[in-house]
């Protein structure tokens, strides 16, 4: 979680600073979704993501100098600077896809959920998406035939409260992403999505019946989007008592002093975690900042058809 | 053998089923029912309901569920029950499908299939009787595939599925029991991504595909019976276009007609006379005619407009005169 918030508090400052550019989504806020259900994953698994990916690719274990070379569009980046902020592919740590169309990637997972329980028995399929992804027709489709085929992948819903600029109120009358999955059957949970520990029991919980033949399910993690929509929207929709409601809830401070008041952590082991995830994230950048742009004549290249 | 185009698709669908266990197909109806025009009779019986897969009613899905197999390990065929449906499809084709290869900067293609009856004069309305390939051409990351004869059907798809890369791979329906001919025995291929002289000729140069191409023989049968030689190419597959073939024919007449059913404004027939007027300028004898769909948004149902939009062989023939006579 560390290495997710300094990584993207970064990408927050080189956005300030021109060094990164374009539509950047940030998940600072919502971390714990994704170390929380990629820390029950095996390498076998695979995950999908949506436009708000940092957080699930660099909890798969991607290398945070690629993804941020991917983010200032350098050849070195995960997608050798094709992709950006919002298409993050890492194949070799099982992140398949990541798409800006909402919702896109739900139906990628079923599939790849269907073809793992044939040729690896006992593999996952997991797609991250937030609450404005629920509203699509994916989802809907996703779900049913998720629920027919019994296959076993994992819908995880990051409901931050907004879709995009407008809150959910504005989106659907049905407030809790949980009830679709009972019309179809699905075993789901809703869970404190600022609650890293929480989130690993669910997830965990859920994802065992996936490994032997159960499946699918869907877990809902209640979170907040700390930042805008994308870097620069100064967010003015929302109530500053709102926002900062949340922030008494930051899901990487209340682990860590979680952790320290129990006694399972020490200070000093805390804010050595916190040190060396700011050291990874200033190397990376260092490493992004001299790295090479892709040449433009490699334009057509990688493109199949 | 002699077989029929729907036929071919079959049999091909079957040999590539037995030949690869990772082949799947899923789609409406395509198990016990064996789709919708019998293509995969007797598939789920002999391979399962697990590589042979009815689908809820929901392109959008089929197709992306689809892609998640390609993208792990497996070899699906998606099959739109008719091409008018597979619009709900068209954001998991083009945004996900087409372009993963390029935007994972080469880790990763989706070697996947989407079969699409297509094409009009079945009496099928608006809904049962669209050409889209335009549509689909347009995207470069796709390959988009028309073959019409048995052996192209066969050669071509056996090339689709083997492919890295995703292959629109459409079949027109008229042709589908229409048009009958030889497929030689054994396992070869057609590279996607050629055109074929079906007919050679010294007058004029006429480029179809589909439907159109039968239409084309014929109409040039007509017209050797007046002393004028039409040469015939069957353009059968529009992403990649096979420009060096298009334009090499091109030159050797001089006088060209593109004759495609679909809408002829901003049609795939468009693209050709283009490249043809680009590439072989110096030696076209006429402008670069063409025949195409009218302007209306949909096939109707009624006889009399349903063959007025569809361009028929005597409609051809009076062209492939008027290019001649230029």
């Amino acid at each position: 979680m560390w290495l997710i918030r300094a990584f993207e508090e970064s990408v927050s400052e080189l956005v300030g600073t021109g060094e990164v550019v374009g539509l950047v989504h940030v998940s600072i806020g919502q971390e714990a979704s994704a170390v929380g259900v990629c820390d029950v994953l095996e390498a076998r698994d695979r995950v999908y993501s949506g436009h708000r990916a940092h957080g699930h690719v660099l909890a798969r274990g991607a290398d945070p100098a690629a993804v941020m070379a991917e983010l200032m569009g350098k050849a070195a980046g995960l997608c050798g600077g094709k992709g950006g902020s919002m298409h993050l592919v890492d194949v070799a740590h099982g992140v398949l896809e990541a798409t800006g169309v909402v919702g896109g990637t739900i139906p990628l997972a079923l599939g790849t959920a269907l073809a793992l329980r044939e040729t690896e028995p006992g593999a996952v399929a997991v797609v991250f998406f937030g609450d404005g992804a629920v509203q699509t027709g994916y989802f809907h489709e996703s779900l049913n035939i998720a629920a027919l085929w019994k296959l076993p992948v994992l819908l995880v819903c990051e409901n931050n409260g907004y879709a995009e600029f407008t809150p959910r109120s504005a989106h659907t009358p049905v407030e809790r992403v949980t009830r679709h999955a009972e019309t179809y059957g699905v075993d789901a949970r809703t869970v404190d999505g600022n609650d890293v520990v929480a989130i690993r029991e669910a997830a965990s919980a859920l994802v065992a019946p996936l490994r032997s033949g159960g499946g699918p399910a869907l877990l809902e993690c209640l979170t907040y989007r700390m930042r805008g929509h994308y870097e620069g929207d100064p967010a003015k929709y929302r109530e500053a008592s709102e926002v900062a409601e949340w922030k008494a809830k930051d899901p990487v401070r209340r682990f860590a002093s979680g952790a320290v008041a129990t006694g399972e952590l020490s200070a000093e082991d805390a804010a050595a975690c916190e040190a060396a995830a700011r050291r990874a994230v200033a190397a990376a950048v260092s490493a992004a900042r001299s790295a090479p742009f892709p040449a433009a004549s490699a334009l057509t290249e990688d493109v199949g058809g | 053998m002699e077989k029929t185009n729907v036929q071919a698709v079959h049999d091909t669908l079957l040999e590539e089923f037995r030949r690869d266990e990772r082949v799947m197909i899923l789609g409406e109806d395509v198990g016990k029912r064996g789709g919708v025009f019998r293509v995969t009779e007797g598939f789920s019986e002999e391979f399962g309901t697990d590589r042979v897969l009815d689908t809820p009613l929901a392109e959008s899905s089929i197709v992306g569920v689809a892609i998640g197999l390609a993208l792990a390990g497996m070899r699906p065929i998606a099959e739109m029950q008719f091409a008018d449906f597979s619009t709900p499809a068209f954001d998991q084709i083009v945004q996900e499908a087409a372009r993963i290869r390029y935007r994972s900067n080469g880790q990763w293609g989706v070697p996947m299939v989407v079969r699409m009856p297509w094409g009009g004069g079945v009496r099928g309305g608006f809904y049962h009787s669209q050409s889209l390939e335009a549509f689909y051409a347009h995207v470069p990351g796709l390959k988009v595939v028309a073959p019409s004869t048995p052996r192209d059907i066969t050669g071509m798809l056996r090339s689709a599925i083997r492919d890295e890369d995703p292959v629109i791979f459409l079949e027109h329906k008229a042709t589908y029991r229409g048009v009958k001919g030889e497929v030689p025995e054994g396992d070869w291929t057609i590279p996607l991504g050629t055109a074929e002289v079906k007919r050679e000729g010294t007058d004029i140069t006429v480029f179809a595909y589909g439907l159109m191409l039968h239409h084309c023989l014929r109409a040039a049968e007509a017209l050797a019976a007046d002393g004028i030689s039409a040469a015939v190419v069957d353009v059968r597959s529009l992403r990649p276009l096979d420009a060096a073939t298009i334009v090499r024919e091109a030159r050797k007449t001089g006088k060209c007609l593109v004759v495609y059913e679909d809408n002829r404004l901003f049609g795939a027939g468009a693209e050709i006379a283009a490249l043809i007027a680009e590439e072989a300028f110096d030696d076209l004898d006429a402008p670069v005619m063409r025949i195409g769909g009218p302007e209306a948004p949909a096939m109707p149902f009624n006889k009399p407009q349903e063959d007025a939009f569809m361009p028929s062989p005597e409609l051809i023939g009076d062209k492939m005169r008027a290019l001649a006579a230029y």
